[in-house]
């Protein structure tokens, strides 16, 4: 029976079984709506790849979201200059964010540490300044690149005569905004699943591990780093730029605010929440921070009060007044609450969590040993 | 030539904001080892300081006029605030000056919020990993971001220079280039304040007893440490300075950028690009760095150089803290091994 649980295959579906249900399953917490789900799938795949940079070998890019960026932009240019079939922008989104982050990592990774963190976030920033001031022919500054009927779509126009309204995205016919979107993104995100498995356990893997634990010792045996992490820094960026394609499947709009650097934050604080280093972690991570976003915002202090109204007033009242302070429009707080609680307490995040409760139950070593994936900095 | 001057004095006041800033965070990082990035939030909260003493001193008191009637035919309402009511001229100085007197409230606060800071939280990092003290400090910077925006709105509050500083300096007049050279008093001002804080903090460093202690603990904490001395609580203290510097940087910036919460982020990003630009653990390079980005940047904005380089000004930090990094691997100034293990 282990055995057989083990097995990749039996993983993999597994995987997809939870992913493809989500609909179903997450009903009872309120957030069985498309919009929603995609933004879990799509930022899942976002964090997996950062994670691959980050949870292996160690290095802290405070850069990614200018991946995210540039695939959103890639997969607009697609659907306006060839056809509004995903596959293509996809395709040109992956290929695009790969040749951003195969230029920006050769330079960065020349420093590690915050040098690193500073090159890429600086590198971002490039990015998102240009995107709204001088590049904007091409990103259409701050209102962002949208579809207009006057976009040459050669392939579509070739193939059949342009219909009267906006034409929308579309997997050779199959409508892409709604519950096939998800499904769409949810396919991907299976995808990636399987390769960052892959990854993890591939020598590769072992040797991004290596890096992370102790680059000057992987150097001293001769063996040149640089290749093994610039590899990850582009695959994490083509995880990105797909995250990105994806965006834009499902709301065909872009914009450079994608790319600001706050972007980036959320990003890292995904993969943390969730556990840096695991596989399934940052999926966790980016699912219960997109949950937040959205639900957390979504309750006023009616809401609250309407929940303690059993209390006596003159608990409820300032009860209700600090409660109020982490929802709605404060959210970020709860989340920035959340975020330094789990990196004062639980450095291995929400994963490290669960290790724990296991190990509590099982009645092993108990609940408390050092976590075997604490994140050191790249050296 | 009038153009250059003026692109040079518009670099001081912004530069002199950023090396306040990059000499707090290298301060903390040359004392304690930690890369602060709640630090902007402490220039932020600064900030919030002179909005909140300026809110304080502008209660109003409201007398009903019987007397006299409005255009609507209501009775006339006559405003004063109460320390004008109750200290008259006094009252009325300390309206008009109430960005610079606010440092006054900002000083303790600051020092408070930072010592708080330091040994409530960042204490329990200085073994950890570089990348926990900036994951933890960046979502401490998250929170006193939020509270900041629960109290005080998300818009920007504008404040006002005293008003004999509110005109513009003929500056050019003074140099003999003619009067095309004006520029605002209150950013003349903020550059000579910044200097004298400077200043204050290297004196502070330099020619005290206690300054000498503590730049023997950021060279070896361990020796400093076998002699007896307590250097631990100097650092915390250090920590306390860095704040108020941060502090009073933002309290005297309000009347040139009216604050609003995420005022620090965005300083914070190109600080942190100055620091290490300027050199890890240097404070004359965090300094020197500062102003030199500072007056690049404005230099980068002039029409003239945006016809050739087009978007120059909005990217000139980042690429030139790309080409340091890159030529100069420990900054203009860095010292050896600091941050290269």
């Amino acid at each position: 029976m282990k055995s057989f649980f083990r097995s990749e295959l039996a993983a993999l579906a597994l995987f997809a079984a939870i992913i493809f249900t989500m609909p179903v399953w997450l009903a009872p917490f309120g957030a069985d709506y498309p919009d929603l789900l995609q933004k879990f799938v799509i930022y899942g795949i976002f964090a997996i790849g950062f994670n691959i940079l980050f949870g292996l070998t160690g290095y802290l890019s405070f850069g990614h979201a200018a991946f995210l960026g540039v695939g959103s932009y890639a997969a607009m240019w697609s659907f306006k200059l060839l056809t509004m079939n995903v596959v293509p922008a996809v395709f040109f989104a992956v290929l695009m964010s790969g040749l951003f982050a195969y230029v920006i990592g050769y330079i960065s990774l020349r420093r590690s540490g915050i040098y690193f963190s500073i090159l890429t976030l600086a590198f971002a920033q490039m990015c998102y300044s240009t995107a709204y001031s001088v590049l904007t022919p091409i990103t259409n500054g701050e209102t962002g690149l949208r579809l207009t009927l006057r976009d040459p779509r050669l392939i579509d126009n070739a193939l059949a005569a342009p219909g009267a309204g906006l034409p929308q995205p579309s997997f050779f016919g199959i409508n892409m905004l709604g519950y096939p979107g998800f499904y769409f993104s949810a396919g991907m995100l299976v995808v990636c699943f399987f390769i960052a498995r892959r990854i993890f356990r591939s020598p590769f893997g072992l040797m991004l591990i290596g890096i992370k634990s102790n680059q000057r010792r992987m150097r001293y045996t001769g063996l040149n780093t640089r290749p093994y992490a610039l590899a990850a820094f582009v695959i994490s960026g083509m995880f990105a730029g797909l995250a990105g394609a994806l965006l834009v499947v499902t709301d065909p709009l872009a914009g450079a605010e994608r790319m600001q650097w706050t972007a980036s934050g959320e990003v890292v604080l995904m993969t943390i929440l969730g556990g840096a280093g695991t596989l399934v972690g940052p999926i966790l991570g980016a699912g219960l921070i997109k949950y937040f976003e959205n639900i957390f915002s979504a309750i006023n202090d009616h809401t609250i009060a309407a929940a303690v109204s059993f209390l006596p007033a003159p608990v409820e009242k300032p009860l209700v007044s600090v409660l109020s302070l982490f929802v709605g429009d404060g959210w970020e707080l709860t989340l920035g609450v959340l975020f330094m609680l789990i990196v004062i307490f639980l450095p291995g995040g929400i994963m490290e969590g669960l290790r724990r409760i296991v190990r509590l139950f099982r009645g092993g070593g108990g609940g408390r040993q050092l976590p075997e994936a604490v994140v050191q900095p790249a050296e | 030539m009038d153009a250059i001057v003026l692109q040079f004095l518009n670099g001081l006041d912004k530069g002199g904001a950023y090396a306040l800033i990059a000499l707090g965070l290298t301060l903390v990082f040359g004392t304690l080892g930690v890369v602060n990035f709640a630090h902007g939030a402490l220039f932020m909260l600064g900030a919030f300081c002179a909005v909140a003493f300026n809110r304080l001193i502008t209660l109003q008191k409201v007398t009903i006029d019987p007397t006299q009637k409005t255009a609507w035919g209501t009775n006339l309402e006559i405003k004063t605030p109460y320390v004008e009511a109750w200290l008259g001229k006094f009252g009325h100085f300390i309206l008009n000056y109430s960005v610079p007197v606010s440092i006054i409230l900002a000083i303790p606060v600051m020092l408070l919020v930072g010592i708080a800071m330091e040994r409530g939280l960042i204490r329990h990092f200085y073994r950890r990993p570089h990348a926990d003290q900036i994951l933890v400090t960046f979502g401490l910077a998250i929170v006193i971001q939020e509270i900041i925006k629960h109290f005080f709105g998300a818009n920007p509050i504008p404040l006002s220079a005293p008003a004999a500083v509110s005109g513009s300096a003929n500056v050019g007049a003074w140099l003999g280039l003619g009067s095309s050279v004006v520029y605002p008093w209150w950013r003349l001002v903020y550059f000579g304040f910044s200097l004298l804080v400077i200043a204050a903090v290297f004196a502070f460093l330099q020619f005290t007893t206690y300054g000498m202690v503590v730049r023997a603990g950021m060279r070896d904490s361990e020796t400093v440490g076998l002699l007896g001395i307590n250097i631990q609580k100097r650092f915390t203290v250090v920590f306390g300075i860095a704040a108020v510097v941060a502090g009073i940087a933002g309290v005297m910036y309000t009347p040139i950028l009216p604050p609003d919460y995420h005022l620090g982020m965005e300083f914070l990003v190109l600080s942190f690009v100055v620091v290490v630009v300027g050199g890890m653990g240097s404070l004359t390079g965090a300094v020197l760095a500062g102003f030199l980005l500072g007056i690049l940047q404005s230099f980068a904005s002039m029409n003239q150089i945006k016809q050739i380089v087009p978007g120059i000004d909005q990217i000139i930090i980042y690429l030139i803290a790309i080409i340091v990094l890159l030529t100069l691997p420990r900054g203009l100034m860095g010292r050896e091994g600091i941050m290269e293990d």
